[in-house]
């Protein structure tokens, strides 16, 4: 597994107001979760993982490489997944969505397609392949959003509460494919039933590291701060 | 998901068709429209598009959708050249958009965006030399050919949104949600293209 170091990080944005303060943490672990209330600062935790967010203090490093100079990188190694797959659908329909992310790995034209035409199969789209992705249910566009990324082989995957905007039934779904994942897998959720079997959970409060434990000790640490 | 500008699968001669020969033969109506001035050219563009418009195939509710969105600039550019130049120009001007408006239509609905992604990047190959990066320029056309369905849905919704709330049509109240959501989702987009590598 990739090494993910957070060395003294400290970040405000614009009002100036710390949203992450002081962290100091390394994630090698197969399958971590983040947890923290609204504004905790675990969205932009994991979004300084792959240099979305450039932290004003401290660095971060992936397998050495930090993601202020080193970003284009790292973007190779970490897959990204938004609360909103929406806002991650660039191409109009289902397989082209998905082909676009390999445009940047320069594959020939016979690998891009067979590529797309797998991760199709393995996420259960290849009937809604030539969909306007917009038309998709919220479920279905989770999954494109996850076959997007998956695609394009990334050691790490971040997954930034994928089924807030789910119901019950493509909650589920997504947890078994995440289940299935052979990579590093960081989720960010409000729905702690999700980490269960997982290796090490993250919990923030109020920008900072407030428990480093295994899921069900930071799910107590996490729930005795909601109360 | 509006139905401008995206495609439609199909298996018509168009949706065959190799892109560069649809966008060729777009250019050269294009040109012709526009630099000869003939009544009889404009009639003969007019049909060119309806018969390519039944040749694509596509379902009529596709089309009546598409056509329902340029009826509005048509009608006031024709409407205005019958004022200021007679019926002849008129009929020349707003015919001869209209038929091009079709065709553009009917090739972006028969032909797939990676398609013109990828013409578009080897249309730009020769200005490497003066420093243009080809698959930036054909990503960014890319993403200007989906925003326009992009945005025609935003406005649908700030419409719905104020119809929902019982208010009457009001240009300030329609365009600054707008343009407010219209930028937030060019944020989302940029986001998300920097999450899958396309920062370079």
């Amino acid at each position: 597994m990739p090494l993910i170091e957070f060395a003294e990080v400290t970040h405000a944005f614009g009002d100036g107001q710390p949203v992450l303060k002081d962290i100091t943490v390394e994630l090698t672990e197969r399958r971590i979760g983040v947890i923290g209330a609204n504004g905790s600062g675990k969205s932009t935790f994991v979004r300084m993982i792959n240099g979305l967010v450039i932290p004003e203090a401290g660095t971060v490093r992936v397998d050495g490489d930090s993601t202020a100079n080193q970003a284009r990188r790292i973007r190779r190694k970490v897959g990204f997944c938004f609360t909103n797959p929406d806002s991650q659908i660039v191409m109009p329909t289902v397989a082209e969505d998905v082909a676009f992310g390999l445009r940047r790995l320069r594959l020939s034209k016979t690998e891009v397609q067979q590529r797309v035409t797998d991760v199709l199969a393995t996420y259960g789209l290849t009937e809604l392949a030539d969909r306007p992705a917009h038309t998709l249910s919220g479920g279905q566009k989770q999954l494109l959003a996850l076959a997007s990324v998956v695609v394009t082989e990334p050691e790490v995957l971040i997954l930034d509460e994928p089924t807030t905007l789910l119901d019950l039934s493509n909650e589920r779904r997504i947890r078994h494919e995440i289940e299935r994942l052979d990579l590093q897998v960081i989720l960010v959720t409000h729905h702690l039933h999700l980490l269960d079997g997982f290796d090490r959970t993250l919990v923030f409060d109020n920008g900072r590291l407030v428990c480093d434990d295994e899921p069900d000790q930071a799910r107590a640490a996490y729930r005795s701060l909601a109360s | 998901m509006s139905d401008l500008m995206t495609y439609v699968p199909g298996t018509s001669i168009l949706h065959r068709t190799k892109a560069g020969t649809k966008v060729l033969a777009l250019a050269v109506v294009s040109i012709a429209t526009v630099v000869i001035d003939n009544l009889w050219l404009t009639a003969a563009a007019l049909v060119l598009a309806a018969t390519a418009a039944a040749t694509a195939r596509m379902p009529r509710k596709v089309l009546v959708r598409q056509w329902k969105a340029y009826l509005l600039i048509v009608v006031l550019l024709g409407g205005y050249q019958w004022l200021t130049d007679g019926p002849a120009t008129a009929f020349h001007v707003a015919g001869g958009l209209a038929a091009l408006l079709v065709l553009a239509g009917v090739i972006s609905s028969t032909t797939r965006t990676t398609e013109l992604l990828d013409l578009a990047v080897w249309g730009a190959t020769p200005l490497k030399r003066v420093g243009v990066d080809p698959e930036r320029f054909g990503i960014a056309l890319a993403l200007g050919i989906r925003s326009v369905a992009v945005v025609f849905d935003l406005a649908r919704d700030v419409r719905e949104a104020q119809l929902a709330r019982g208010l009457g049509f009001s240009l300030r109240a329609f365009a600054v949600p707008l343009v407010v959501r219209s930028l937030r989702q060019a944020d989302g987009l940029a986001e998300a293209l920097i999450a899958r590598g396309f920062d370079d």
